[in-house]
Formats: C-alpha cells, structure tokens, sequence
C-alpha cells in the first residue's frame, strides 16, 4: 500500500511537471495612469556606480519613464514596414545593423553588418501578431513592456525614431540618482514594490504559467482591484527600473559580443533587481522576460 | 561537574566526539540558513525567519554574506576531514593534538563570530575573530602537512599489499600529504584577493563575472580558488573513504600514484588561471583531472568487487540478482562509492559538457541562465560531499540493523531524489522554454525540497537522538570516547 502510495505521489508530479502551459491565458487590464511616452530629464553630473559605488559622471540626458510597450513596438513596425527599415523573413522581423569591431578575444562572436534579427514572429510568447500587411497587439498586452525582442530589435526601434538605447551608466543614474541606493524606491523590497519571481501580483500564477509581465508603470501606488501597489518610481520618476523585464542597454564593449541588461524581470528573484546587477546574452536573444527604454 | 567534563571531554577530546560537534554545527546551519532562499523565501518562510532571529539583511551586502556563509561550513568540512585523517593516519601525538586545537578553535571562530558579523550586524571585532578563525584553520594545515611528512622512515609501509616504492614510501600516505599541502597553498589563492578585495568591501561572486574577457589578477585568483578547493575536499574524502574500507591490492597500486599526479597536476593548472599560464589552464586542469578521476573509479571497482565477494562468499556460483543484493545490502558501504559514481551525472558529467559545448550552448543563453549551471554544479558536489561524510558516519556511531539500512539508504535516496531534479534544473533549458517552464520548474523544487527536507528531518533526527544519548551515564558516547577510526577500518 506505501508503495503504491509513494509511486501514484511521483507519478502525480511528474504528470504535473509536465502539463501544458497556457501562453495566452486571459490577463487583468488595468490602466495604470501612466504615458508610456514621457520621457524623463536626467541632469548632467556626479553619482554612484555599480555595487561598490564607483563615483562616475555623464552628461545630461533624456530616458523613456518606462519600457517600450508592445502597443509603441507595434506602431514602430508598422511604420518601419512601409518604410523599407525592417524587413518580413519568414517568421522573423529583420533588420539592418552595421556590425561591430571585432577583436577576436576567447569567446567573442562575429557581428558583421547586416540583416539581423529584430523579433520572432513564431514564438509562442510573442505579444505582436502580424496578419501579413498590419502588425497587432494581442489583447490586454498592449501596455505592457515589449518583449521577445532581441538587442538588434531594441537597438533598431531607438535609431529609428533618433534615439539610442542607454548606456549601462546612463540607465544606473536614471534607476538610482545620486545616492547609494539597491533599488530604485530606496533600500528595501517588499512584494508590492515591483514584479518579479513569485511576488504574488494579479498577473501571475505560479502553478501554471508563472511569472507574466504588469503593464508599464504598474507601481505607482495605485489601487487596482483589491491589489495596492507602492510607488516604485525611481528619484526621477521613471517605473520599472527593477522587475517586470530586463532592459537592453546600448554599450558594445571591446572584445565581447554580449549585451547588457539591467533591472532584473519577473523571472528573478529580489537580489538580481538591485540597481547594479548586470544580466547579458548575445544580442539575438530574445525572451518573454526582456525588454528595453530608450534615451536621447 | 565531572559529568559535564566528562562529556566535553568526549566532544572536543575525542574523534567521534569532535566529528558529532562539527555535523551538529553544520546542520544547524544548514537548517536555519537554508530557509532564507529559492522556495522558501518564495513562501515567505524567510521574513520570518529574518524577523525571528533579528537578522540585518541589507540588500547591497548580499554576497559578502554569503561568502561568509560558504566559509562557514566549508571549514566545518575542512575540519571534520581533518579529524578523521588525523584518526586514520599515524602520526605523533603532539601534531595529532595541536592540529585538532587549532582547526577545532578555528572553525568555530569562523563559524560563530563569521555568521554573526554577516547577519546580525557588523561588530568588526566579530570579523576580526572570523579571520583569525581562518588563520588558525590554515596554521592547522600546515601542521597538518608536517605530521604527515611521508618520508618518515618512521611511516614507511612494509604491507606489499598496499602502494608503497621499493625504499617503502607509503603512496597512500603520500596522496594524503599532497592533497593537504596543495589544500594550504590553494587557500592562499582566496587568502591574498581576499584581504585585497578590503576584507569584505568589494566583494563579488565568481559567477557573476565569468562572461567578462578581461579579468583582473585577482578576480582569477578567487575563481581558481574555489574550483580547487571543492575539488581538494573531494579528492581528500575520497582517500579517506578508501582508508576506511581499507583499499588495497593491485588497483591500490595503480589508483595511488595517479591520485598523487592529478592532484599536483589539477592543482598547476587551477594555479595557471592566475598566472601566464590561463590560456592552456584548463588544459592542465582536464590533464590533472583525468587521473584523479580514474583512480576514484579504480576505488569504486575494487569495493565493488570485494562487496560483491563478501556478500556471496556463502553461495558457490552467485548469479547476478545475488551479486547486486550482496552489492547493496549494506548502504552504508556502498553508498559513498555509489554517490561517487551519481557526482559523475549530476557533476563531472555536466561540467565536461558545458565546457566542451560552452560557446555553442551555455554562452547562447543569458549569463543569469549559466549562473544558475554553475551554482547548482558547486551545490551538487558539495551536497555530494557532504553525504558521503553522513554516510561514513553511520558507520563511526556504529550504526547495525533496521537502523543501518534506514538510514543509509534515506541518505542515498533523499539525496540523489534531490540532486537529480537540481541536474535537471540547470539543463533545462536544453529541453524546455522560458515561457512554457514553470511546472517543469514546480515539480522539480518539489523534487528537490522533498529531498533535501527528509535528509535534513533524518539529520535531526539523528542529532537529537546523539543529544539524548549524552544525557545517559552509560550512552553510546561513553564507549565512542576513546576509539580510534584507523580501528574500525574495515578488514
């Protein structure tokens, strides 16, 4: 009887382990007040840098307040389409990108001028539906952080509308100001602070899909059903700058092909959104839980 | 009063005394700590813990925590291997002394003063009785390489049943030597960058750097440092083991020198990472790796074959379900070759696959993605490691019967049910997305909370019967006090 007991328990978890997953799963909207358009000014100057609070400087600047939403992404296709700058492969949305130097360090990849890839369109969490002429959100994404995106994707969106995505240090100082701070709010992390693994938010459920992306600007102290939020701005007022999706920063460092990104997702425990952490891949990879904001 | 010096006398006098301590310490550890992260800091068991003990967690000291979380135990290990060689090998009595004051007084150091420092707020005199707590565990070692000096005529062997040279150096005794004196130098590579990187104040996790081309001297240092040292854990529990079971004979002869030469050879090459040398390390690391690796096997083979024998001696032509009964009837013998054999899964196996296919594969997925490959990788081994001790161990208490069996096997099976889902989970994503993961993910930490839960309850349960039984004039300890493990080494 234990035997059989144990071995319909095992069964049972691997039968669940192995259940399919509803991508498309209906999601709560909610308007979180916020223009996903606005952009934020940074002053010229001093501010700590990295974990062990380098002190570093940059010129002044602008930032997006959030991430680029599915909704922006699907206009820039659009009209990026018509215009000849991104190109229909197959399942792909392609792009030019003029390639990099390359050095050949251990480990460092060719990035040669060319069509790269700007977003899958047969991915099962692409948020962009393409009907061959017209490129749609799919239902209740459209503020939410453009994801499935690659760097090339990112990088290219920015140029298009003469913008650049960020550098490491440009989005750190958006994130943290001029203090010391771990996150963007101040020193501590609570669950209604910001989206990330298991923090309990309406969107996700971690029995079956998990972790999904909160539309841009979710944390904003809102009320939204019986779900309050806290005000996760960071001192100059843009959101997500910790969670909901890592965002591709713009530098090309010598002698590595990878790619930056910073915030932490909703895919990442608490300690990977710290203002200083640093995630990267190559700049083909794309993933539900990645994203970007520009700057200018 | 006599009864209390009686009883510390058994716990800090006495090897089995002082490996009881060291177990107790670690499971301690283990279980508080264990609750501040993955599902149960999902679960919110971590806040409460945190609220519990009044930890002060501030978030940017986070892997300066856990370095001192790593040490911690590590040097616990470090400590109870040092207890079983010094009980297993001759040596003189003052070295034997000196050695077990100086790592016992130093792991505690470090144990106590560093986990207190770490999360319960920074008293600086706390940090400086951790390092000298380090200090003193790294005097001990080289104590220890004093009393183990094989060219003593004194531990010569005679027994052309063992590994010995012609003069009757004693090869066994000298793998123990090297792995002790390669384990000393080895500690100066975290020692150095450690008290470079200002003790504390700009700590960084190796895997956290990994994917960076350029990497300063020191940065190496620390990730040749913690590769090695695992690695000298696992080649010294693994002499050790093969003391215990009184390893012999013809692959005896073979397995020794080639341990001596992986170790030295490992150890030049995880050196190399820090010197001009990098560029081929890995090279001389595969070189060093392959005969050590080999003599473990050669270890497994052998006690194998003489389980195998044993258990049939009573049967005139065994057939094969016979041989595996006799094989697996006692765990507790078989389980820490076995668990040798399963690191080769879960471990060995995955690290030369991920090095062969690292820019093809693991370099393609994120560097949070590789994070998670190599933790659970060091996990693994250490999680290994540490069995195999708990199952030395069963023996040492003297374990016999139905309570043998229990506990042998709820060691191997709690474990590797544990070990297997944390495999898996590193190499997921050779199989699964990140969007359609999460049951695969859910089933797996059940998998692996399941395993580690048990063998930890078991842990307990067994620490708290050995507390009980201190409390009896006549316990079990009374007759532990004065054995030595080289008696119970296996005929």
């Amino acid at each position: 009887m234990k035997r059989l007991f144990l071995t319909i328990s095992l069964v049972a978890v691997l039968l669940t382990s192995c259940a399919p997953v509803d991508l498309n799963a209906p999601i709560p909207a909610f308007d979180t007040g916020i223009d996903p358009s606005s952009w934020a000014q940074i002053p010229a100057g001093e501010f700590y840098f990295g974990q062990h609070e380098d002190v570093e400087s940059t010129e002044a600047y602008e930032i997006m307040i959030t991430d680029v939403t599915t909704a922006q992404y699907a206009g820039f296709l659009n009209a990026a389409l018509a215009e000849g700058y991104v190109k229909v492969d197959e399942e792909q949305i392609v792009g030019f990108y003029p390639g990099d130097e390359f050095h050949g360090v251990k480990h460092e990849e060719k990035i040669e001028a060319g069509d790269w890839l700007f977003i899958p369109l047969d991915d099962p969490s692409q948020r962009i539906r393409f009907d061959g002429s017209k490129f749609t959100v799919q239902d209740g994404y459209s503020n939410h952080p453009m994801t499935s995106v690659t760097w090339f994707g990112a990088w290219g969106y920015c140029e298009y509308y003469d913008h650049r995505l960020p550098t490491e240090m440009e989005w750190e100082k958006a994130g943290r100001g001029t203090d010391e701070r771990p996150f963007p709010w101040g020193d501590e992390i609570t669950r209604e602070h910001a989206n990330f693994y298991s923090s309990r938010d309406p969107f996700e459920d971690m029995s079956s899909f998990g972790s999904r992306t909160s539309p841009v600007g979710f944390y904003n102290g809102q009320k939204y059903s019986d779900y309050q939020t806290l005000d996760s701005a960071s001192p100059y007022g843009l959101y997500d700058m910790a969670g909901n999706v890592w965002q591709w920063t713009g530098d090309v460092y010598e002698g590595m092909h990878y790619r930056f990104m910073r915030g932490g997702s909703k895919d990442t425990y608490d300690m990977d959104l710290r203002l200083w952490v640093r995630n990267n891949a190559t700049p083909t990879y794309f993933s539900p839980g990645v994203g970007f904001r520009c700057a200018r | 009063m006599p009864a209390l010096k009686t009883r510390f006398n058994y716990l800090f006098g006495s090897t089995k005394g002082l490996i009881l301590v060291a177990i107790a310490m670690i499971g301690i550890v283990a279980a508080i700590w264990g609750m501040l992260s993955g599902p149960m800091a999902e679960m919110g068991v971590r806040e409460v813990v945190i609220k519990l003990f009044g930890m002060d967690m501030v978030q940017a000291e986070r892997e300066g925590r856990i370095i001192i979380l790593y040490h911690s135990i590590a040097m616990a290990i470090v400590a109870i291997e040092t207890y079983m060689v010094t009980s297993l090998l001759k040596m003189k009595e003052f070295f034997k002394m000196a050695v077990r004051v100086l790592i016992t007084v130093g792991y505690m150091l470090t144990m106590v003063f560093g986990m207190l420092f770490a999360y319960f707020g920074h008293n600086w005199a706390f940090h400086g009785l951790y390092i000298t707590g380090l200090s003193l565990i790294f005097f001990a070692g080289v104590l220890l390489c004093i009393a183990l000096w094989p060219w003593n005529p004194e531990y010569y062997s005679t027994d052309k049943d063992y590994a010995r040279t012609k003069k009757g150096l004693d090869m066994e005794r000298l793998a123990f030597f090297a792995t002790a004196v390669t384990t000393v130098i080895s500690a100066l590579f975290g020692a150095v960058p450690g008290s470079f990187f200002g003790n504390g104040f700009e700590v960084f996790l190796a895997e956290n750097v990994i994917r960076y081309p350029e990497k300063t001297l020191m940065e190496y240092s620390i990730i040749g440092h913690l590769h090695i040292m695992l690695a000298l854990i696992g080649i010294m529990i693994t002499l050790i083991i093969g003391r215990w079971l009184n390893f012999k004979g013809i692959l005896h002869k073979v397995a020794m020198p080639l341990m001596i030469l992986g170790t030295i050879v490992l150890n030049l090459g995880v050196w190399g990472v820090a010197t001009p040398l990098e560029p081929i390390a890995h090279t001389i690391i595969y070189v060093g790796a392959t005969p050590s690796m080999f003599a473990a096997l050669l270890l497994l083979i052998w006690s194998w074959d003489k389980l195998i024998r044993e258990g049939t001696a009573h049967l005139k032509k065994p057939n094969l379900l016979q041989k595996l009964g006799a094989l697996v009837r006692d765990p507790l013998k078989f389980g820490p070759t076995w668990q040798m054999l399963f690191m080769n899964f879960t471990t060995s196996g995955i690290g030369i696959f991920m090095a062969i296919r690292l820019d093809e594969i693991f370099r393609v997925w994120p560097a949070r993605e590789e994070r998670i490959e190599l933790t659970g990788h060091w996990h693994a081994l250490s999680a290994i490691i540490a069995t195999i001790i708990l199952l030395y161990y069963g023996d040492i208490m003297g374990l016999k019967g139905k309570v043998r069996q229990l506990y042998g096997w709820g060691l191997l099976i709690f474990s590797d049910i544990a070990l297997a889902a944390v495999t898996v989970f590193e190499m997921k994503r050779l199989f699964i997305t990140e969007a359609m993961q999460q049951p695969l993910v859910n089933g797996l930490m059940l998998a692996m909370d399941v395993g580690l839960g048990l063998l930890l309850t078991l842990l307990a349960v067994v620490m708290v019967w050995r507390l009980i039984d201190l409390f009896k004039p006549k316990g079990r300890w009374t007759e532990e006090i004065t054995h030595e493990l080289s008696q119970e080494v296996m005929k």
